[in-house]
Formats: C-alpha cells, sequence, structure tokens
C-alpha cells in the first residue's frame, strides 16, 4: 500500500518507530497530488517545497529525539480561509486573490509547533457560503467517488482531498454544515467541536457566532488525534473556553455499554431519500447491539433552523464581509470614479453572486424597521432550539441522525435554486445554532456507490463521548477504508 | 418670539490606556502612520477584538463619578457604515446595553445651582484618520494608529437651557475625567471632543422641537458660539413660520458660523447588532467596589473637605482643587507643615507664578512639598524673615535645590535673634541719630519706621523684626 493511503494514526506509529520517515510520507502525497488532484481539483495551491522542508525538519526533530505529536511529519492540508504566512488565503473568492496573511491563524501556529507539514490550501464556496464547492471563484472540485457530483460544501477541497488521499487530513470550518456535510458526500470524517472548543483566530469570519473549525480525517481515530492538536483556550479569541482538552484518543475503546442514544424524529422527515434512511437506521441498530440504548426523541423547533440560520448567518456576514471594502486589502476596482464609487465596484466586481444574496439577505435583516420582526425574533428561536436540545440531552448521551437529506448531487444540480440549496443543510444547521460538537462518519454507500454519512451530536464539550461512540461505530461498518477508485473522467 | 432652548450633549472622552481597546497595540501618539498596529487593528480577516479590562475600569470611574447605574451585564455592537479609517466597515461600540446608565452632575451658572441627567456611558473604539498630502491630488492615505484607541461617550440628557449651562456642564465633566485620570482633557487636540443636540420650544410646550446636531467644536469658546449661532438660527426659522429640519452641521471655527454636513435623507442605518466576537461585560458588586475604592475624592467634593478641614477661605480651597496635582500638592505640604493658611498663601502667590511663568505643571515643580514644608518651618520659628524666605524660595526653585536650612546657612541669612546682639546695634542706631530721637519723642511717631529700617539696613535685613520693634520701643519709648 502507497504511503499516502495510511492513516494519520498508522503513519503516526510508523514515523514514532522509524520505520518510515517523514520525507518519504510527504513525498509520497505529493505523487498523488501530481496524479490524481488534476481530476479532483481540491487544491487552490500546492506548496511541495514549504512541505518537503517541514518533512526534514519534522525528521531532524525525531532524529534528535525533541518532543513530537501525532502529527508531526504529516502532511495535512487547510481550507483556504484558515490565515496562512506565506501562502495565500483567497477563501475562494476574487476579493482575495492575492492575499497574503501577515499572521498566522492559531490552529495553523499549534500545527506548525507540532511539526505538521502544510501540502497546500484547499478548494472551498466562497467566504464559506455554499454546499456544493461550486461557488468557488476559481475551480470546481469534484466528488472523488463520481467526478460528475459536486464533494458538497463548503470544505469541498479538504473533504474531496481526504477522500482521494492527497492530504492525509486536513482542515475544514462548519458554520452550517460546512465540514460534515461535505465529510458525508465524499465519505470521510468530518468534525464540528463544540462551538468555542478550538480557537477561531485567524480563520476568516463568515458568521462569527457559527463558524468553528474542525479535522477532516480518513478515520475517528485521526479526527481524535488532530482535534487534540487545535483544540484548546486562546486569549485571543474571546469566545474560545478555557477548558482542560483531554485525550480524546486514548479514551476511543472504552466501551459504549448502557450509553443512552436519542434518534430525533424529526431528522427523519419528508425529503429524506430512502438510502440514507436505511443506511441510518442500520447503524443505529449496531450501535444498538454494542450495548447502546435507543430512544426516540424529538425537537420540535428543528423546522425553522433554516429560517433562522439563514437570518443569523447572513446578519453576521454582511457585516463580516464589510472589510472588503478595496481599501487597505485585495482586489480594488480599477477606475473606479470617487470613493463611494470605488466601494461598489470593488464589492460588486470582487464577489461572487452567492456572497452578494447573502450580504444582501443580512444587511435587510439588520435594518432599521425590520431588525426587531428578523435578527431579534432569530435569536429568539434559537434559544429555542438550544432549548430542544438541551431538554433532550437530559435523557440522553448523544443522537444520532443523517448529515444530508441525499448523498452527493451532480454539478448544477442545484445551483440556480438557492432555496433547494438551502434546505440541503437543514439537518446539520441546528447543531450549529446550539454550538454542539457533531460528527460525521461513514455509514454506507448507495446502490450507485455514493457515500451516506451518519451523524452524531453530542453534548456541549462532550467531544469525548462523541468521538467514542464514533469510534465503536465505524469498528462495526464493513466499508471503513474503502477507497474511491478515481477512474471516471473528469468533468 | 421668545423660545426655550434645549441642548443636550455628547461627549466623546479618549481614555489614557497604555494599550489599545481590543489589541495590545500601544496608543502613543504621534508615532510614524500606522507603527501602532496590528492585524486586529487594522481589520485583517480573520482578526479577532479581545476587551482590554482597563478600559472597563475607567468607563467604571467615570460612571461612578457621574453617579450613574453599572449595568451588570453590557453588550458590545457593531456599528455599520463604510468609511476608509475604519478598517472592518464598523465600529464596535456598544448600543441596547452600555456599560453606565441614569447619572447625573451637577452644575452652577449665575449661582444658581443645577442637575444635568447623563443618559448613558458606553465604550467604543476610535477610528483612524485620513491623510490628503497637499500636493497631491486624487491621493489620500490613511493612518490607522487612532484606530482602535479606546473612548467613552457620555451621553446627557436634554437638559441644558442655554449655551452657560452647557459649557458649564461641559467644563465640570471635563474637570471629573481628567481628575479621574481616564482622560487628558484636550479639545485642541480631539482627546475630548463634544457634539450638541439643540431645538428650540415655545415655552411650556410638552414636546421637544426638531433638533440639529453640531459637529467639530474644539473649545469651550466654540462650544458657547456654536450653540448660540444655532439658536439664532433656529430662532430665525421659526420666527419666519419656518420648521427645523433635523440635520447634521459642522462648525466653522474661523468664519464663525456652521453648515450642513447631512440631512435626515443621508443619516446613516448603522444596524446595530450584538457583536458576536465579544462576550457580554459581564462586571459584579465586587469589581464596582474594587473601582470606588480606587476613586479620587472629586473637585467639588475635595473642595469642601479642605475648607473644612482646614479652615481656609472657599476662594482658596477652589483655586488649590482646580487641579488635582495642585491640590495633592498643597495636601502633602499641610501634612509636614500643619499651618494651611501660609501653606496655601505660599503656594498661590509664590509658587504658582513661578510655574506660569515656566509653563509647567506642579508635577514637574523643582521644589517638594518637604522643600516647601521646611520653608515653612524656617519662617514659622523665626530663623529667617518671610521676605528673606521669597529669597531662599527662589534660589530652591532655579536650583531644584530643596534643602532651604542649608541655604540659608551658607548664605548666612539668619535672622539676628541674640537681644544682646540686637540691643548693641539698637543702641549704635540712637546714637547716631540723636536729633531725630528727639523728633519722635516729640510727636513724629512716623520716624518709628525709620529706626526699624536702619536696624536692618545694618543687619541686611537679617534682624527679627519683632525683636527689633520691642527693644527700640524700650529705649526710645
Amino acid at each position: 500500500m502507497e504511503l499516502y493511503n495510511f492513516s494519520l494514526e498508522e503513519l503516526w506509529q510508523r514515523l514514532e518507530k522509524g520505520e518510515v520517515s517523514s520525507l518519504e510520507v510527504t513525498r509520497s502525497v505529493f505523487r498523488r497530488i501530481a496524479e490524481v488532484d488534476n481530476k479532483v481539483a481540491a487544491y487552490l495551491e500546492i506548496d511541495e517545497k514549504g512541505a518537503l522542508a517541514q518533512a526534514e525538519a519534522a525528521d531532524e526533530r525525531r532524529r534528535k529525539g525533541e518532543a513530537t505529536s501525532p502529527v508531526t511529519g504529516i502532511p495535512l492540508g487547510l481550507k483556504d480561509l484558515l490565515s496562512t504566512v506565506g501562502l495565500k488565503t483567497t477563501c475562494g473568492s476574487r476579493m482575495l486573490a492575492d492575499y497574503r496573511p501577515e499572521y498566522d491563524a492559531a490552529v495553523v501556529t499549534r500545527l506548525r509547533e507540532a511539526g505538521a507539514v502544510i501540502t497546500g490550501k484547499l478548494n472551498m464556496d466562497e467566504f464559506a457560503m455554499g454546499s456544493s464547492t461550486e461557488n468557488s471563484a476559481y475551480k470546481a472540485t469534484r466528488n472523488p467517488w463520481d467526478l460528475k457530483r459536486v464533494p458538497g460544501g463548503s470544505s469541498g477541497g479538504s473533504t474531496a482531498a481526504v477522500a482521494s488521499a492527497t492530504a492525509i487530513a486536513t482542515l475544514g470550518s462548519d458554520t452550517g454544515g460546512s465540514i460534515r456535510q461535505p465529510a458525508s458526500f465524499c465519505g470521510v470524517v468530518g468534525m464540528k467541536p463544540t462551538y468555542g472548543r478550538v480557537s477561531r483566530y485567524g480563520l476568516v469570519a463568515f458568521a462569527s457566532s457559527l463558524d468553528q473549525i474542525g479535522p477532516v480525517t480518513s478515520t475517528v481515530a485521526d479526527a481524535a488525534l488532530l482535534l487534540k492538536v487545535i483544540a484548546g483556550h486562546d486569549e485571543r479569541d474571546s469566545t474560545s473556553v478555557n477548558l482542560p482538552v483531554p485525550d480524546y484518543y486514548s479514551n476511543l475503546k472504552n466501551d459504549i455499554k448502557g450509553l443512552k442514544i436519542g434518534v430525533p424524529k424529526e431528522y427523519f422527515g419528508a425529503g429524506l431519500d430512502v438510502e440514507v434512511e436505511s443506511a441510518v437506521r442500520l447503524a443505529c441498530r449496531q450501535l444498538a447491539t454494542a450495548g447502546a440504548s435507543l430512544d426516540d426523541v424529538s425537537l420540535p423547533h428543528t423546522d425553522y433552523a433554516v429560517a433562522t440560520y439563514y437570518l443569523l448567518a447572513t446578519a453576521e456576514a454582511s457585516s463580516n464581509l464589510a472589510r472588503y471594502d478595496g481599501v487597505k486589502y485585495g482586489f480594488r476596482a480599477e477606475s473606479a470614479d470617487g470613493l463611494v464609487d470605488m466601494y461598489r465596484q470593488t464589492r460588486a466586481q470582487g464577489f461572487g453572486e452567492e456572497v452578494k444574496r447573502r450580504v444582501m439577505l443580512g444587511t435587510y435583516a439588520l435594518s432599521a424597521g425590520y431588525y426587531d420582526a428578523y435578527y431579534r425574533k432569530a435569536q429568539q428561536v434559537r434559544t429555542l432550539i438550544t432549548r430542544d436540545f438541551d431538554e433532550v440531552f437530559a435523557g440522553c448521551d448523544v443522537l444520532v441522525a443523517p448529515v444530508c437529506p441525499t448523498p452527493a448531487f451532480a454539478f448544477g444540480e442545484k445551483i440556480d435554486d438557492p432555496l433547494s440549496m438551502y434546505l440541503s443543510d437543514i439537518l446539520t444547521i441546528p447543531v450549529n445554532l446550539a454550538g454542539l460538537p457533531a460528527i460525521s462518519v461513514p455509514c454506507g454507500f448507495t446502490k450507485n456507490g455514493l457515500p451516506i454519512g451518519l451523524q452524531i451530536i453530542a453534548k456541549p464539550f462532550a467531544e469525548e463521548t462523541l468521538l467514542r461512540v464514533a469510534w465503536h461505530y465505524e469498528r462495526m461498518a464493513e466499508w471503513a477504508g474503502r477507497r474511491p477508485e478515481l477512474n471516471g473522467e473528469a468533468v | 418670539m421668545d423660545y426655550e432652548i434645549v441642548i443636550g450633549l455628547e461627549v466623546h472622552c479618549q481614555l489614557l490606556t497604555q494599550t489599545k481597546i481590543f489589541c495590545g497595540c500601544s496608543t502613543h501618539f504621534g508615532n510614524p502612520p500606522n507603527q501602532n498596529t496590528c492585524p486586529v487593528c487594522t481589520g485583517m480577516p480573520g482578526a479577532l477584538p479581545v476587551l482590554n479590562r482597563k478600559v472597563v475600569d475607567f468607563a467604571i470611574r467615570a460612571g461612578l463619578a457621574t453617579d450613574c447605574q453599572i449595568t451588570p451585564s453590557s453588550v458590545f455592537a457593531r456599528k455599520n457604515y463604510f468609511y476608509p479609517d475604519l478598517p472592518k466597515g464598523y465600529q464596535i461600540s456598544q448600543f441596547e446595553l452600555p456599560i453606565c446608565v441614569d447619572g447625573h452632575l451637577d452644575i452652577e451658572v449665575d449661582n444658581q445651582k443645577k442637575r444635568i441627567g447623563i443618559t448613558r456611558i458606553h465604550m467604543e473604539e476610535d477610528a483612524g484618520k485620513l491623510v490628503h498630502p497637499e500636493h497631491v491630488h486624487g491621493v489620500s492615505y490613511v493612518d490607522y494608529n487612532r484606530a482602535c484607541v479606546p473612548l467613552i461617550e457620555i451621553v446627557s440628557e436634554p437638559d441644558m437651557r442655554s449655551s452657560a449651562e452647557a459649557v458649564a456642564y461641559l467644563k465640570a465633566l471635563r474637570d471629573i475625567v481628567v481628575y479621574l485620570g481616564v482622560c487628558d482633557g484636550n479639545m485642541e487636540e480631539g482627546s475630548f471632543r463634544c457634539d450638541a443636540n439643540i431645538s428650540l420650544r415655545r415655552w411650556g410646550a410638552p414636546e421637544l422641537g426638531t433638533r440639529a446636531e453640531l459637529k467639530n467644536m474644539n473649545s469651550f469658546r466654540n462650544v458657547q458660539r456654536a450653540i448660540e449661532y444655532e439658536v439664532e438660527r433656529q430662532r430665525d426659522i421659526l420666527d419666519e413660520g419656518g420648521r427645523v429640519v433635523q440635520e447634521t452641521r459642522l462648525w466653522d471655527v474661523d468664519r464663525g458660523v456652521s453648515a450642513l454636513m447631512r440631512g435626515k435623507e443621508e443619516a446613516h442605518d448603522y444596524r446595530y447588532f450584538p457583536d458576536p466576537d465579544l462576550l457580554p461585560v459581564v462586571v459584579d458588586e465586587a469589581w464596582v467596589e474594587k473601582v470606588r475604592q480606587s476613586l479620587p475624592e472629586l473637585p467639588v467634593a475635595r473642595c469642601q473637605r479642605i475648607v473644612a478641614d482646614f479652615a481656609i477661605p472657599v476662594a482658596d480651597a477652589e483655586v488649590l482643587t482646580a487641579d488635582r496635582a495642585m491640590a495633592d500638592y498643597f495636601e502633602a505640604v499641610v501634612k509636614l507643615f500643619p499651618q494651611p493658611k501660609a501653606a496655601a498663601n505660599w503656594i498661590m502667590v509664590e509658587l504658582m507664578k513661578f510655574l506660569n511663568e515656566d509653563k509647567i505643571s506642579v508635577t514637574q515643580c523643582p521644589i517638594t512639598p518637604q522643600g516647601l514644608a521646611d520653608l515653612l518651618g524656617l519662617i514659622g520659628d523665626n530663623t529667617i524673615s518671610g521676605k528673606i524666605g521669597k529669597q531662599v524660595f527662589s534660589k530652591m526653585y532655579s536650583a531644584a535645590d530643596n534643602d532651604p536650612r542649608q541655604i540659608v546657612e551658607d548664605q548666612g541669612l539668619a535672622q539676628m535673634s541674640d537681644a544682646g546682639e540686637l540691643a548693641v546695634i539698637v543702641d549704635e542706631i540712637i546714637d547716631a541719630n540723636d536729633d531725630k530721637v528727639k523728633d519722635y519723642q516729640q510727636g513724629k511717631v512716623k520716624l518709628f519706621g525709620f529706626f526699624v529700617g536702619q536696624v536692618m539696613k545694618k543687619t541686611k535685613g537679617q534682624a527679627n523684626p519683632q525683636m527689633v520693634n520691642s527693644l527700640l520701643k524700650e529705649k526710645i519709648g
């Protein structure tokens, strides 16, 4: 087996034993990138030179017997909204086509300090707005399982890279499902930690009260290892929470006997694909055989989540994206006539359609006379949705549900119908509104060979439980470790 | 027609913190452009604000000093508008839940006391500064050194009824923030700036008239002029049967007129909403209490206490407490030399004269409270006379020498108080002025001064004047 096909966990163990070097692993990954990324198009920027230097440094670190971490010497890719010194950070937008940050995001600093190898920056929907990565200003990333289909989004580059083994693991960000949905489409593990678990410092904001960085990996154990490296308090992010970071990895094997699993009935409603439903129901039964108990539960305000989310997220985005005005950095429209015209033209030309749509929606929701009806009301409903979860979690430890009502859809299928695109986030959005941790784990394939994801949701800061349930499930799943063949033609 | 004038003021105070409100950059004024900046205060993508707790301390101080309620959980909000000096496209301020509410400040105009309500005090960040190079057209630069410098905005109720009241309020407010050490109060440099909302209404009318907002008044004098100009402008409109339009006007200092800046239609919709990057500012009782303990005595209270404790005239106490450092100096001297009236006189006459000549603050005064107290001690125990004291004071000041005893000794300035020695000199003077003694004894009492003067001349001013008096009385009657 090629080194690029190994999990982070296996490579870590081999690196620690000196059976392989980081340089070998890194070279293997870049051979893979050269081989398949022309088809998958997960990367926006590839940094082979930098990565090889980091790999050598990691090998040197091990040779000298210096402290290492599970990611020391491991080739990892980053979603292109994580600020990186030396690498462009475009956010998939024309607006930041040539923007090179002068500082590293907190998670990037942690990875660098841990000696990780950074392969490059990964494609995404512009400013993380989208569910298919079709909203990137640069390229369409393909689903490695079916090149005619989208990888999901907005972290489509991060999940497609892991699925096509062009990175051992990656980081994505999840505002309304942007890690979990593409993870389910690409058949990889994608996790959104509790809001506040991972510092957002240097993560280019879409919706600040919802954004959270998380790992995308090929196994649950890898997610546990990577989360440990990036999680923890950061003084530079006021919303980061000062709680100790448990050793997620060592606790994975603790059994799940007696664990109470809730199955929210609202997540199995109309519009749920039959194959998706049966795969998820089967997964529930498997968890029960491992000793967990299953209970039907209800989250009555689920129906309001999409509307709530699209008011709050767009309101925050309209303000967060105001800084892209052509004054300080990034794109500036040429031939503007005066200041106001420079603003207008810069933003008209620099932003794509979906970003402009959301900025306008959010601006409207915050406008004088509409604030109470939209923004304030949405905040109130957000509280109700959070309360739904509080009440349900009084009686169970985790919830299981589908990630997305359907498997990966085809290019162009939803891009002209924003509402149907928004509705594809219906099962992931409530988790962001409530700030909870959740994970997508592969739970089977459709007859057409498209991956299906199982969503597990836990209480705030119960990532340990979340990962443990996911790990036990993964062990029972026959398809774990299956890789796409990538032999179709790219569209 | 006669109208009631209604004025409310919004005052912005730049706070004297070492670092900015949401990042660790220096607030030092006068550095080269964009030197005091970082990803946070230049609004780089992904950078996040972190609240400087010192700013909260200062805001609470200002709130307590104006009898405000301190909000247990106040919220930062984003004020959204586009301008090149605003790096994020929004200003982080407070809107629905400011840190302080419901306070007041007492003023006095024409011996009439009046209470002015304070609606709220909130914390916010300042914007940067646009630089327009003089000889290059079509190019502007932005300096973000000031971006993210902390401000508090103090909003009054529309309780003022004349420009004099507005100025009295503004002066009292400035005294307080300067005393509190939260702001340097410099209006010319813009660290203490004021916007005025002005409207007129018929006497007795229950509702307020339409207001205009005035900006860009950079001195007390200009606040007064601008308000008076605006009152006349509105009066003219109303007298002609017109209606005042809600608008923002800019005061032109040089021309002494105001001009339209923007009308109501151009007013921004700031789309305030709670800033999701910052948590609510939770201030518990203990925090408020800690700030309360650290609060200095405010000018009015201190003046009253000094009058009561030291029995000096109110006018003197007012002069001494106008400046917190001066009042500290005075109290330090009195502590070492417990004769308040003498200390007050020396500070107000001699010390202030020197300081004013050099245009320096008492904090830079070369004579320490200990030095002045020692000097007063030498005068008090008759080692030197008051007149010699002034010479010694001058030497102490110019040489920054705080050992008056040594100066007196080195220069032989000590008073002659030896009765035998003085008696010999008095006898010499009497002997040498036989005729004048006779004139004196025949009723020319004014000549007494002549004899005293002669003794002083002989002793180079060092003779103890009381002893000279009594010796002369004894010898020539």
